[in-house]
């Protein structure tokens, strides 16, 4: 009886329900449930559990997360991203945006050129450009070695504890730097003309346009790369991974969370607390990530 | 590396409308003079960003030509005494019965099944979304832009837990599996058919009788197609990159990728019974880079508007 009281008051709805849609979702649907749901339910159930020396796994609570939280190679590996992204992700997408202003003020020879050189980096593989990068550090066939012998004393080295966050930041930059500047120059493309010719007939000068047109029009890509920007230095594994072979006794086995959750799991066989891990970073990063989209937006609407 | 593909804030329901593209900036002016004069001193900054974003590739070509002594031996950013690329290409192929060729080859297959399966079903999905209004489409619409902001670091490990309970670790399933699912792609397919497939056109369909799987394959797929190779490409980029994944999901180095491949030869010439193969590292890196860089040289055009779909929407 019920159902046809529904039927009745909403006939309209009823008659346009068209499933056909699905036909085309559904694959897509099955596999994302498959390979993404299903792991987070599954690691969310994990971390509720924990290895005993004897019989098995048995239901803990939250007690791995309390553990995580009281866990001083968790927060010192969470401090280091928090400081790597604090630096890096600034000077990249600064850097990124004059090399799109400069693009896009049609005042250079050879756009075409600079535009395709400078984005190169990005389609070298992480652990390429981590390999690369490593070797020119090195004091063997690196230029380090050349470059202190010029100066005139060891001013650089990389593999130092004082350099090794800048070092890894290098890399990082190197790699996005061009991607985020094409990001920056096709936001770019989009704002009409006419606003900068009105600009220049009320007087305005470049960089008033700039302050005044250009860097509002970018505001939307600007959230959006700062948001992956932030997403890409929490996950940080690759780069140290791969210098962790060079500089073995400067990159522990928890220099970044996601380096500390992959050698719980292989190295010490500490699974449920590996996925504690790795769901606590994702909360973080998820919420963090919501706040600037929020406040990004928040001043657009401003 | 995830963050790679950019993922903007999301599609709306609404139909885009895309502002008018800027096409020629001098055209358009009322002083092209003032426009078109270059600047000497940008020109140079700009130079200073393309050396350095040159320079480790130069180092790699110019290494990638060394013997082993020379390597040692001589400036890093200029040739060695000997011209030793070919024999470094041949020692590299040929090292430990070719297993570079082997990993070579794995990296071929995950990307052809890989990136090939996550362009289709983004494809149908993307299209699903644009084109048909089904109960439940604002969920799925939620669901997928909630797993976006999912990082690839709360994934990893558990996938590789249930995948091991599963028994799929360390064979070529848990490398594609995962890498089936592009929510960018999605998007881009999204925003690109609302607008690339006119509606009437489908409603003539349907009147006719075609049934939509024939509607999709004979008109709308080739309609779709600028988009479709823009995902392609950037799914092609992420698969071939993978690292992080295959390290983790794969034991047996003759299912290994290109880069679980050569960063455990680079483990092997830097670590502690360190065997000099330091050629083999350079030359394998240099390898695995020419065909993306080559590929995207070549498509230009449709990454460069699959960039620029993306950020009208931000």
């Amino acid at each position: 009886m019920a159902s046809i009281a529904v039927t009745t008051a909403r006939p309209k709805r009823r008659a346009k329900r068209d499933w056909r849609g699905w036909g085309f979702v559904g694959p897509f649907m099955i596999v994302f449930l498959g390979v993404l749901v299903a792991p987070v339910v599954y690691a969310i159930v994990l971390t509720l559990f924990r290895q005993q020396l004897v019989g098995g796994s048995g239901f803990v609570g939250l007690s791995n997360y309390v553990t995580l939280f009281q866990d001083s190679k968790f927060w010192e590996s969470l401090f280091r991203v928090t400081l790597f992204l604090l630096v890096q992700v600034p000077i990249m997408l600064v850097l990124s945006l004059v090399a799109a202003l400069a693009l896009d003020s049609l005042r250079l020879h050879g756009s075409g050129f600079f535009r395709i050189a400078i984005f190169l980096p990005y389609a070298v593989p992480g652990v390429v450009a981590a390999l690369i990068w490593g070797f020119i550090y090195g004091n063997q066939f690196g230029l380090t070695g050349s470059l202190n012998k010029f100066i005139g004393f060891d001013l650089f080295q990389p593999f130092s504890s004082e350099w090794i966050l800048a070092s890894i930041g290098n890399i990082v930059t190197w790699e996005f730097m061009g991607y985020n500047m094409l990001i920056f120059y096709a936001a770019l493309k989009v704002v009409p003309t006419e606003l900068y010719e009105a600009a220049e007939i009320d007087g305005a000068g470049q960089f008033r346009i700039i302050s005044g047109i250009k860097i509002p029009a970018l505001r939307g890509s600007i959230v959006i790369a700062t948001i992956f920007s932030i997403i890409g230095s929490f996950q940080l594994f690759n780069e140290p991974n791969l210098l962790k072979n060079l500089a073995p006794n400067v990159i522990s086995s928890y220099f970044t969370p996601n380096m500390y959750a992959y050698n719980l799991s292989f190295a010490g066989q500490q699974f449920n607390y590996s996925a504690t891990v790795a769901i606590v970073m994702g909360i973080i990063t998820a919420v963090i990530a919501y706040i600037v989209q929020l406040r990004g937006s928040r001043q657009e609407v401003r | 590396m995830s963050a790679a593909t950019s993922v903007p804030a999301g599609p709306t329901d609404a139909p885009v409308r895309r502002k008018p593209r800027r096409l020629n900036y001098v055209q358009s002016s009322t002083n092209p003079k003032k426009r078109q004069r270059k600047s000497i001193v940008l020109t140079i900054v700009m130079a200073v960003f393309v050396i350095y974003s040159i320079i480790p590739l130069l180092w790699l070509i110019i290494n990638a030509t060394k013997s082993q002594d020379d390597l040692f031996s001589s400036f890093g950013l200029w040739f060695g005494k000997d011209f030793n690329l070919f024999q470094n290409i041949y020692e590299t192929l040929t090292y430990r019965d070719g297993i570079f060729v082997q990993w070579f080859g794995n990296t071929l297959m995950y990307v052809v099944v890989g990136a090939g399966g996550a362009t289709l079903l983004a494809t149908l999905a993307g299209y699903g979304m644009a084109k048909f209004n089904f109960p439940g489409r604002k969920a799925v619409f939620a669901v997928v832009l909630g797993a976006v902001a999912i990082p690839g670091t709360a994934l990893a490990v558990p996938t590789f837990l249930m995948f091991s309970q599963l028994g799929l670790t360390n064979t070529p399933w848990a490398v594609i599996l995962p890498s089936l699912i592009s929510p960018f792609g999605l998007y881009l397919v999204w925003t690109y058919a609302v607008d690339a497939v006119p509606t009437e056109v489908l409603e003539a369909a349907r009147m006719d009788g075609a049934s939509e799987f024939r509607t999709f394959f004979t008109i709308s797929l080739r309609l779709l197609m600028p988009g479709i190779v823009t995902v392609l490409l950037f799914a092609v980029v992420a698969t071939w990159n993978n690292y992080f994944l295959p390290l983790i999901m794969l034991s047996e180095p003759t299912w290994y990728p290109l880069t679980v491949g050569l960063s455990q030869w680079s483990a092997q010439a830097s670590g502690v019974a360190a065997q000099p193969i330091y050629n083999l590292v350079i030359t394998g890196a240099l390898l695995t880079i020419v065909p993306i860089v080559v590929a995207f040289l070549f498509l230009q055009r449709f990454w460069q508007s699959g960039l620029s779909a993306g950020s009208v929407k931000a």
